[in-house]
Protein backbone atom coordinates (compact mmCIF):
# COMPACT_ATOMS: atom_id res chain seq x y z
CA UNK A 1 0.00 0.00 0.00
CA UNK A 2 1.17 3.57 -1.10
CA UNK A 3 2.32 5.85 2.22
CA UNK A 4 0.71 9.03 2.83
CA UNK A 5 3.21 11.32 2.16
CA UNK A 6 4.71 14.16 4.55
CA UNK A 7 5.55 17.35 2.71
CA UNK A 8 7.57 20.44 3.63
CA UNK A 9 7.15 23.57 1.39
CA UNK A 10 9.55 25.80 0.93
CA UNK A 11 9.04 29.31 -0.68
CA UNK A 12 11.98 30.77 -2.57
CA UNK A 13 12.90 34.77 -2.89
CA UNK A 14 16.48 34.77 -4.33
CA UNK A 15 17.72 31.63 -3.46
CA UNK A 16 16.34 31.84 0.31
CA UNK A 17 13.75 30.74 1.98
CA UNK A 18 10.88 32.47 3.00
CA UNK A 19 7.28 31.41 4.98
CA UNK A 20 4.48 34.57 4.11
CA UNK A 21 1.34 34.24 6.69
CA UNK A 22 -1.59 34.50 4.20
CA UNK A 23 1.51 35.71 1.73
CA UNK A 24 2.26 38.34 3.12
CA UNK A 25 4.81 39.19 5.32
CA UNK A 26 7.81 37.56 4.25
CA UNK A 27 10.44 36.73 6.94
CA UNK A 28 13.88 35.12 5.77
CA UNK A 29 13.98 31.11 7.15
CA UNK A 30 17.03 29.14 5.82
CA UNK A 31 18.67 27.78 2.81
CA UNK A 32 16.97 26.12 0.61
CA UNK A 33 19.39 23.15 -0.07
CA UNK A 34 20.62 22.39 3.68
CA UNK A 35 16.76 22.97 4.09
CA UNK A 36 16.15 20.07 2.08
CA UNK A 37 18.53 18.19 2.86
CA UNK A 38 17.67 18.35 6.57
CA UNK A 39 14.06 17.57 6.11
CA UNK A 40 15.16 14.71 3.80
CA UNK A 41 17.16 13.17 6.95
CA UNK A 42 13.90 13.98 9.32
CA UNK A 43 11.94 11.63 7.18
CA UNK A 44 10.23 13.95 4.81
CA UNK A 45 8.68 11.98 2.17
CA UNK A 46 8.52 14.82 -0.92
CA UNK A 47 9.48 18.33 -0.66
CA UNK A 48 8.22 21.25 -2.81
CA UNK A 49 9.73 24.18 -3.21
CA UNK A 50 8.05 27.73 -4.81
CA UNK A 51 9.56 30.38 -6.44
CA UNK A 52 7.87 33.38 -5.15
CA UNK A 53 10.13 35.81 -6.90
CA UNK A 54 8.74 38.26 -9.77
CA UNK A 55 11.66 39.07 -11.67
CA UNK A 56 12.38 37.77 -14.93
CA UNK A 57 16.35 37.84 -13.73
CA UNK A 58 15.63 35.78 -10.22
CA UNK A 59 14.44 32.70 -12.34
CA UNK A 60 17.59 32.33 -13.40
CA UNK A 61 18.75 32.00 -10.49
CA UNK A 62 16.04 29.89 -9.01
CA UNK A 63 17.31 27.42 -12.27
CA UNK A 64 20.03 26.85 -10.50
CA UNK A 65 19.21 26.42 -7.06
CA UNK A 66 16.65 23.59 -8.53
CA UNK A 67 20.29 22.23 -10.23
CA UNK A 68 21.99 22.38 -6.36
CA UNK A 69 18.78 20.57 -5.18
CA UNK A 70 18.60 18.13 -7.16
CA UNK A 71 22.44 17.23 -6.70
CA UNK A 72 21.93 17.65 -2.80
CA UNK A 73 18.88 15.39 -1.98
CA UNK A 74 18.12 12.11 -2.07
CA UNK A 75 13.87 12.37 -2.52
CA UNK A 76 11.51 13.36 -5.20
CA UNK A 77 11.12 17.20 -4.89
CA UNK A 78 8.24 19.38 -6.95
CA UNK A 79 9.17 22.65 -7.64
CA UNK A 80 6.52 25.62 -9.19
CA UNK A 81 5.73 29.47 -9.63
CA UNK A 82 5.85 31.00 -12.55
CA UNK A 83 5.81 28.39 -14.86
CA UNK A 84 3.83 29.63 -17.65
CA UNK A 85 4.87 27.86 -21.10
CA UNK A 86 6.17 24.55 -22.10
CA UNK A 87 9.61 25.73 -21.90
CA UNK A 88 10.06 26.61 -18.39
CA UNK A 89 8.82 23.10 -17.50
CA UNK A 90 11.62 21.49 -19.71
CA UNK A 91 14.25 24.20 -18.14
CA UNK A 92 13.35 22.70 -14.81
CA UNK A 93 13.02 18.94 -16.39
CA UNK A 94 16.74 19.81 -17.15
CA UNK A 95 17.28 21.17 -13.87
CA UNK A 96 16.65 17.92 -12.36
CA UNK A 97 13.20 18.71 -10.66
CA UNK A 98 10.85 15.49 -10.43
CA UNK A 99 7.92 17.51 -10.68
CA UNK A 100 6.33 20.84 -11.52
CA UNK A 101 3.61 22.16 -10.39
CA UNK A 102 1.56 24.98 -12.13
CA UNK A 103 -1.17 27.40 -11.15
CA UNK A 104 -2.24 30.62 -12.26
CA UNK A 105 -0.83 29.70 -16.07
CA UNK A 106 -3.26 26.76 -15.98
CA UNK A 107 -6.07 29.14 -15.24
CA UNK A 108 -5.66 31.38 -17.54
CA UNK A 109 -4.84 28.85 -20.59
CA UNK A 110 -5.65 25.37 -19.74
CA UNK A 111 -4.01 23.72 -22.37
CA UNK A 112 -0.90 24.29 -20.39
CA UNK A 113 -1.68 21.58 -18.69
CA UNK A 114 -2.33 18.70 -21.73
CA UNK A 115 0.92 20.43 -23.07
CA UNK A 116 3.53 19.48 -20.64
CA UNK A 117 1.46 16.13 -18.83
CA UNK A 118 1.76 15.04 -23.17
CA UNK A 119 5.23 15.94 -23.64
CA UNK A 120 6.63 14.29 -20.07
CA UNK A 121 4.04 12.53 -18.69
CA UNK A 122 0.89 12.85 -16.13
CA UNK A 123 3.55 11.70 -13.04
CA UNK A 124 5.54 15.20 -14.24
CA UNK A 125 2.59 17.65 -13.84
CA UNK A 126 1.22 18.70 -10.76
CA UNK A 127 -1.76 21.19 -10.70
CA UNK A 128 -2.25 23.49 -7.60
CA UNK A 129 -5.42 25.39 -6.87
CA UNK A 130 -5.85 27.97 -4.43
CA UNK A 131 -9.02 28.56 -3.62
CA UNK A 132 -11.84 30.07 -1.20
CA UNK A 133 -15.29 30.45 -0.13
CA UNK A 134 -17.06 33.40 -1.59
CA UNK A 135 -21.07 33.59 -0.56
CA UNK A 136 -20.84 29.89 -0.19
CA UNK A 137 -19.22 28.88 -3.46
CA UNK A 138 -16.16 27.67 -3.50
CA UNK A 139 -13.85 29.59 -6.16
CA UNK A 140 -10.87 29.12 -7.61
CA UNK A 141 -8.40 32.43 -7.10
CA UNK A 142 -4.77 33.41 -8.55
CA UNK A 143 -1.95 35.45 -7.74
CA UNK A 144 -1.68 34.65 -3.92
CA UNK A 145 -5.29 34.53 -3.00
CA UNK A 146 -5.86 37.85 -4.59
CA UNK A 147 -7.39 37.63 -7.68
CA UNK A 148 -10.85 35.27 -7.56
CA UNK A 149 -11.74 33.74 -11.20
CA UNK A 150 -14.77 32.78 -12.43
CA UNK A 151 -14.09 28.69 -12.03
CA UNK A 152 -15.60 27.14 -9.58
CA UNK A 153 -13.11 24.46 -7.46
CA UNK A 154 -14.50 20.99 -7.90
CA UNK A 155 -15.28 21.76 -11.79
CA UNK A 156 -11.52 22.94 -12.04
CA UNK A 157 -10.22 20.01 -10.02
CA UNK A 158 -12.42 17.87 -12.45
CA UNK A 159 -10.97 19.38 -15.63
CA UNK A 160 -7.56 19.44 -14.40
CA UNK A 161 -7.47 15.68 -14.05
CA UNK A 162 -8.93 15.12 -17.36
CA UNK A 163 -6.48 17.37 -18.69
CA UNK A 164 -3.73 15.24 -17.24
CA UNK A 165 -2.27 16.73 -14.28
CA UNK A 166 -0.79 13.58 -12.22
CA UNK A 167 -1.79 15.22 -9.01
CA UNK A 168 -3.37 18.34 -7.88
CA UNK A 169 -2.30 20.29 -4.73
CA UNK A 170 -5.00 22.30 -3.65
CA UNK A 171 -4.69 25.25 -0.89
CA UNK A 172 -7.66 27.00 0.96
CA UNK A 173 -7.07 30.35 1.16
CA UNK A 174 -9.59 30.41 3.82
CA UNK A 175 -7.04 27.83 6.11
CA UNK A 176 -3.53 28.91 4.68
CA UNK A 177 -1.68 30.46 7.31
CA UNK A 178 -4.40 30.04 10.46
CA UNK A 179 -2.79 27.19 12.09
CA UNK A 180 -6.58 25.92 12.23
CA UNK A 181 -6.82 22.70 10.57
CA UNK A 182 -6.89 22.10 6.65
CA UNK A 183 -10.66 22.48 4.88
CA UNK A 184 -11.07 18.46 5.14
CA UNK A 185 -14.80 18.67 4.00
CA UNK A 186 -13.88 19.99 1.18
CA UNK A 187 -10.87 17.42 0.44
CA UNK A 188 -13.72 14.59 1.01
CA UNK A 189 -15.84 15.71 -1.57
CA UNK A 190 -12.81 16.05 -3.83
CA UNK A 191 -11.36 12.62 -3.35
CA UNK A 192 -15.24 11.21 -4.14
CA UNK A 193 -14.35 11.62 -7.85
CA UNK A 194 -10.72 11.84 -8.00
CA UNK A 195 -8.19 9.63 -9.50
CA UNK A 196 -4.67 11.03 -9.10
CA UNK A 197 -3.49 12.02 -5.38
CA UNK A 198 -4.41 15.21 -3.94
CA UNK A 199 -2.07 17.22 -1.87
CA UNK A 200 -3.42 18.95 1.09
CA UNK A 201 -2.53 22.56 1.85
CA UNK A 202 -2.95 25.04 4.16
CA UNK A 203 -3.79 25.70 8.04
CA UNK A 204 -1.36 22.96 9.20
CA UNK A 205 -1.14 23.62 13.19
CA UNK A 206 -0.91 20.32 15.04
CA UNK A 207 -0.79 16.61 14.01
CA UNK A 208 -4.19 16.29 14.84
CA UNK A 209 -4.89 18.19 12.11
CA UNK A 210 -2.47 16.33 9.61
CA UNK A 211 -4.05 12.58 10.93
CA UNK A 212 -7.27 14.36 9.88
CA UNK A 213 -6.98 15.55 6.34
CA UNK A 214 -5.26 12.12 5.82
CA UNK A 215 -8.40 10.18 7.44
CA UNK A 216 -11.71 12.11 7.27
CA UNK A 217 -9.99 14.32 4.07
CA UNK A 218 -8.77 11.34 2.49
CA UNK A 219 -6.10 13.41 1.53
CA UNK A 220 -3.32 11.33 -0.08
CA UNK A 221 -0.54 13.72 1.19
CA UNK A 222 -0.38 16.16 3.89
CA UNK A 223 2.29 19.84 3.20
CA UNK A 224 3.05 22.15 5.61
CA UNK A 225 5.56 24.78 5.72
CA UNK A 226 5.54 27.27 9.03
CA UNK A 227 4.64 24.09 11.39
CA UNK A 228 8.51 22.33 9.94
CA UNK A 229 10.24 25.44 9.28
CA UNK A 230 9.88 26.59 13.38
CA UNK A 231 10.22 23.25 14.60
CA UNK A 232 6.66 23.42 15.98
CA UNK A 233 6.13 19.75 15.11
CA UNK A 234 9.54 17.71 14.34
CA UNK A 235 8.81 15.42 11.29
CA UNK A 236 10.13 11.91 13.26
CA UNK A 237 7.48 13.05 15.64
CA UNK A 238 4.40 13.48 13.75
CA UNK A 239 5.01 10.13 11.62
CA UNK A 240 5.60 8.49 14.83
CA UNK A 241 2.46 8.98 15.95
CA UNK A 242 0.35 9.02 12.71
CA UNK A 243 2.31 5.81 12.22
CA UNK A 244 0.24 5.18 15.75
CA UNK A 245 -3.12 5.56 14.54
CA UNK A 246 -2.80 3.55 12.18
CA UNK A 247 -2.30 5.69 9.35
CA UNK A 248 1.07 3.89 6.70
CA UNK A 249 3.24 6.16 6.53
CA UNK A 250 7.06 5.33 5.49
CA UNK B 1 34.85 2.31 -14.18
CA UNK B 2 30.98 2.71 -13.75
CA UNK B 3 29.04 3.48 -17.06
CA UNK B 4 25.58 4.82 -17.71
CA UNK B 5 23.99 4.49 -20.80
CA UNK B 6 23.03 7.19 -23.02
CA UNK B 7 20.35 6.19 -24.88
CA UNK B 8 17.65 9.39 -24.99
CA UNK B 9 15.67 7.12 -21.76
CA UNK B 10 14.11 11.02 -20.38
CA UNK B 11 15.59 12.47 -17.80
CA UNK B 12 18.46 10.54 -16.43
CA UNK B 13 19.75 13.37 -14.00
CA UNK B 14 18.91 11.69 -11.11
CA UNK B 15 20.88 8.84 -11.69
CA UNK B 16 23.99 11.21 -12.41
CA UNK B 17 23.41 13.26 -9.85
CA UNK B 18 22.72 10.24 -7.08
CA UNK B 19 26.35 8.68 -8.23
CA UNK B 20 27.84 11.91 -7.48
CA UNK B 21 26.83 12.12 -4.20
CA UNK B 22 28.09 8.47 -3.42
CA UNK B 23 31.25 9.79 -4.63
CA UNK B 24 31.31 7.20 -7.92
CA UNK B 25 32.46 8.58 -11.32
CA UNK B 26 30.70 7.35 -14.01
CA UNK B 27 31.07 8.20 -17.58
CA UNK B 28 27.79 8.79 -19.93
CA UNK B 29 27.77 6.77 -23.00
CA UNK B 30 26.50 5.08 -26.27
CA UNK B 31 29.68 3.57 -27.44
CA UNK B 32 29.47 -0.05 -27.63
CA UNK B 33 33.32 -0.64 -26.84
CA UNK B 34 32.84 1.77 -23.89
CA UNK B 35 30.18 0.21 -22.56
CA UNK B 36 31.66 -3.19 -23.11
CA UNK B 37 34.62 -2.07 -21.42
CA UNK B 38 33.26 -1.19 -17.96
CA UNK B 39 33.24 -2.67 -14.50
CA UNK B 40 29.29 -1.43 -14.14
CA UNK B 41 26.36 -0.37 -16.08
CA UNK B 42 23.77 1.55 -15.19
CA UNK B 43 20.92 1.01 -17.82
CA UNK B 44 18.03 3.96 -16.53
CA UNK B 45 14.68 4.66 -18.00
CA UNK B 46 11.77 6.91 -17.49
CA UNK B 47 8.65 7.40 -20.31
CA UNK B 48 7.48 5.31 -22.42
CA UNK B 49 8.98 1.46 -22.94
CA UNK B 50 8.12 1.43 -26.84
CA UNK B 51 9.94 4.52 -27.26
CA UNK B 52 13.10 3.62 -25.32
CA UNK B 53 13.48 0.21 -26.56
CA UNK B 54 13.32 1.73 -30.08
CA UNK B 55 16.27 4.32 -29.01
CA UNK B 56 18.34 1.23 -27.53
CA UNK B 57 17.91 -0.40 -30.94
CA UNK B 58 18.27 2.37 -33.10
CA UNK B 59 21.87 2.90 -31.27
CA UNK B 60 22.63 -0.83 -31.83
CA UNK B 61 22.47 -1.74 -28.32
CA UNK B 62 20.53 -4.47 -27.92
CA UNK B 63 23.17 -7.03 -28.66
CA UNK B 64 25.60 -5.23 -26.44
CA UNK B 65 23.79 -5.10 -23.59
CA UNK B 66 22.70 -8.70 -23.89
CA UNK B 67 26.25 -10.30 -24.23
CA UNK B 68 27.27 -8.17 -20.87
CA UNK B 69 28.81 -9.98 -18.46
CA UNK B 70 30.21 -7.29 -15.97
CA UNK B 71 27.02 -6.50 -13.12
CA UNK B 72 24.22 -4.25 -15.24
CA UNK B 73 21.57 -2.33 -13.14
CA UNK B 74 18.45 -1.51 -15.07
CA UNK B 75 16.07 1.33 -13.44
CA UNK B 76 12.59 1.64 -13.73
CA UNK B 77 11.67 1.32 -17.55
CA UNK B 78 15.38 0.09 -17.79
CA UNK B 79 14.54 -2.70 -15.74
CA UNK B 80 11.49 -3.54 -18.09
CA UNK B 81 13.50 -3.43 -20.73
CA UNK B 82 15.32 -6.15 -19.52
CA UNK B 83 12.36 -8.16 -19.21
CA UNK B 84 10.75 -10.30 -22.50
CA UNK B 85 8.19 -8.05 -23.70
CA UNK B 86 6.43 -4.67 -22.40
CA UNK B 87 2.46 -3.80 -23.13
CA UNK B 88 3.33 -0.58 -23.07
CA UNK B 89 3.80 -0.15 -27.27
CA UNK B 90 4.24 -3.70 -27.73
CA UNK B 91 7.30 -4.07 -28.00
CA UNK B 92 9.55 -7.08 -27.32
CA UNK B 93 12.49 -6.27 -24.70
CA UNK B 94 16.20 -7.32 -24.23
CA UNK B 95 14.56 -10.87 -23.26
CA UNK B 96 17.01 -11.24 -19.99
CA UNK B 97 14.57 -11.76 -17.17
CA UNK B 98 12.06 -14.06 -17.55
CA UNK B 99 9.16 -11.98 -17.18
CA UNK B 100 6.26 -10.06 -19.25
CA UNK B 101 5.68 -6.26 -18.31
CA UNK B 102 1.99 -5.25 -17.76
CA UNK B 103 -0.15 -2.13 -16.98
CA UNK B 104 -1.52 -2.20 -13.93
CA UNK B 105 -5.44 -2.95 -13.82
CA UNK B 106 -7.27 0.83 -12.66
CA UNK B 107 -9.26 0.42 -9.58
CA UNK B 108 -10.47 3.16 -6.61
CA UNK B 109 -8.02 1.70 -4.11
CA UNK B 110 -4.92 1.31 -6.42
CA UNK B 111 -4.32 4.41 -8.05
CA UNK B 112 -2.40 4.62 -12.03
CA UNK B 113 0.23 5.59 -11.87
CA UNK B 114 1.65 3.68 -8.78
CA UNK B 115 3.55 6.82 -7.65
CA UNK B 116 4.43 7.59 -4.13
CA UNK B 117 6.57 5.44 -1.37
CA UNK B 118 6.19 1.57 -0.95
CA UNK B 119 7.46 -0.88 0.98
CA UNK B 120 9.10 -3.76 -0.38
CA UNK B 121 9.41 -7.72 1.19
CA UNK B 122 11.03 -10.85 0.15
CA UNK B 123 14.50 -9.26 -0.58
CA UNK B 124 16.93 -11.65 -2.06
CA UNK B 125 20.52 -11.27 -3.36
CA UNK B 126 23.18 -8.88 -2.73
CA UNK B 127 21.29 -5.58 -4.10
CA UNK B 128 19.55 -5.52 -0.58
CA UNK B 129 22.32 -6.12 2.00
CA UNK B 130 21.82 -4.11 5.15
CA UNK B 131 17.87 -3.74 4.17
CA UNK B 132 14.90 -5.66 5.89
CA UNK B 133 11.49 -6.10 4.65
CA UNK B 134 9.08 -3.63 4.76
CA UNK B 135 11.59 -0.99 3.51
CA UNK B 136 9.77 1.77 1.81
CA UNK B 137 11.22 2.56 -1.88
CA UNK B 138 9.73 5.43 -4.24
CA UNK B 139 7.80 4.04 -6.99
CA UNK B 140 6.54 5.80 -10.37
CA UNK B 141 5.17 3.95 -12.81
CA UNK B 142 1.82 2.36 -14.85
CA UNK B 143 3.13 -1.01 -15.94
CA UNK B 144 4.86 -3.90 -13.48
CA UNK B 145 6.83 -6.60 -14.41
CA UNK B 146 4.66 -10.30 -12.98
CA UNK B 147 6.54 -12.33 -10.27
CA UNK B 148 9.09 -14.91 -12.09
CA UNK B 149 11.57 -16.98 -11.00
CA UNK B 150 14.16 -14.10 -11.16
CA UNK B 151 11.82 -12.38 -8.99
CA UNK B 152 14.74 -10.79 -5.96
CA UNK B 153 11.92 -8.34 -4.30
CA UNK B 154 8.23 -7.90 -4.57
CA UNK B 155 5.87 -5.13 -4.00
CA UNK B 156 2.09 -4.39 -3.60
CA UNK B 157 -0.33 -2.26 -5.19
CA UNK B 158 -3.48 -2.68 -4.71
CA UNK B 159 -4.63 -6.31 -5.41
CA UNK B 160 -1.63 -6.79 -7.53
CA UNK B 161 1.93 -8.55 -6.25
CA UNK B 162 4.83 -7.69 -8.86
CA UNK B 163 8.57 -7.67 -8.95
CA UNK B 164 9.95 -4.59 -7.00
CA UNK B 165 13.42 -6.15 -8.07
CA UNK B 166 14.71 -8.69 -10.75
CA UNK B 167 18.05 -10.63 -10.86
CA UNK B 168 19.49 -12.98 -13.45
CA UNK B 169 22.87 -13.68 -13.41
CA UNK B 170 24.98 -10.43 -13.45
CA UNK B 171 21.47 -8.29 -14.05
CA UNK B 172 19.91 -6.33 -11.81
CA UNK B 173 16.88 -4.72 -12.10
CA UNK B 174 14.66 -2.50 -9.96
CA UNK B 175 11.61 -0.97 -10.52
CA UNK B 176 11.72 1.81 -7.35
CA UNK B 177 13.84 4.56 -7.96
CA UNK B 178 17.12 4.07 -5.88
CA UNK B 179 18.36 7.41 -6.57
CA UNK B 180 15.09 9.28 -5.12
CA UNK B 181 14.61 6.82 -2.29
CA UNK B 182 16.50 8.46 0.50
CA UNK B 183 19.29 6.40 2.75
CA UNK B 184 17.87 2.93 1.82
CA UNK B 185 18.01 3.39 -1.68
CA UNK B 186 21.73 4.89 -1.41
CA UNK B 187 22.33 1.76 0.02
CA UNK B 188 21.12 0.03 -2.61
CA UNK B 189 22.88 1.64 -5.12
CA UNK B 190 26.40 1.28 -2.61
CA UNK B 191 25.40 -2.70 -2.66
CA UNK B 192 25.74 -2.13 -7.07
CA UNK B 193 28.56 -0.38 -7.09
CA UNK B 194 30.19 -2.71 -4.42
CA UNK B 195 31.10 0.71 -2.49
Amino acid sequence: MVAKRIIPCLDVKDGAVVKGINFEGLREVGDAVAMGVEYSRQGADELVYLDISASKESRSTFTQLVERIALGIDIPFTVGGGIGSLDDAARLLDSGADKISVNSAAVARPELISEIAGRYGSQFVVCAIDAKCIDGRWTVTTHGGSRPTERELFAWAREVQERGAGEILFTSMDHDGTRAGYACEQYAQMAEFLRIPVIASGGAGSIDDIAEVLTAGRADAALAASIFHYGTIPIPTLKAALRKRGITIR
Amino acid sequence: MTVIIDYDAGNICSVRNALSRLGCEYVLSADPATIEAADRILLPGVGNAAEAMRSLEAKGLVPVIRGLRKPVLGICVGMQLLCRHCEEGDVDGIGIFDCDVRRFPASADAKVPHMGWNAIGNLDGKLFKGLSGGTYMYFVHSYFAGLCSDTAATCRHGNTLFSASLRYENFYGTQFHPEKSGDAGALVLKNFLGR
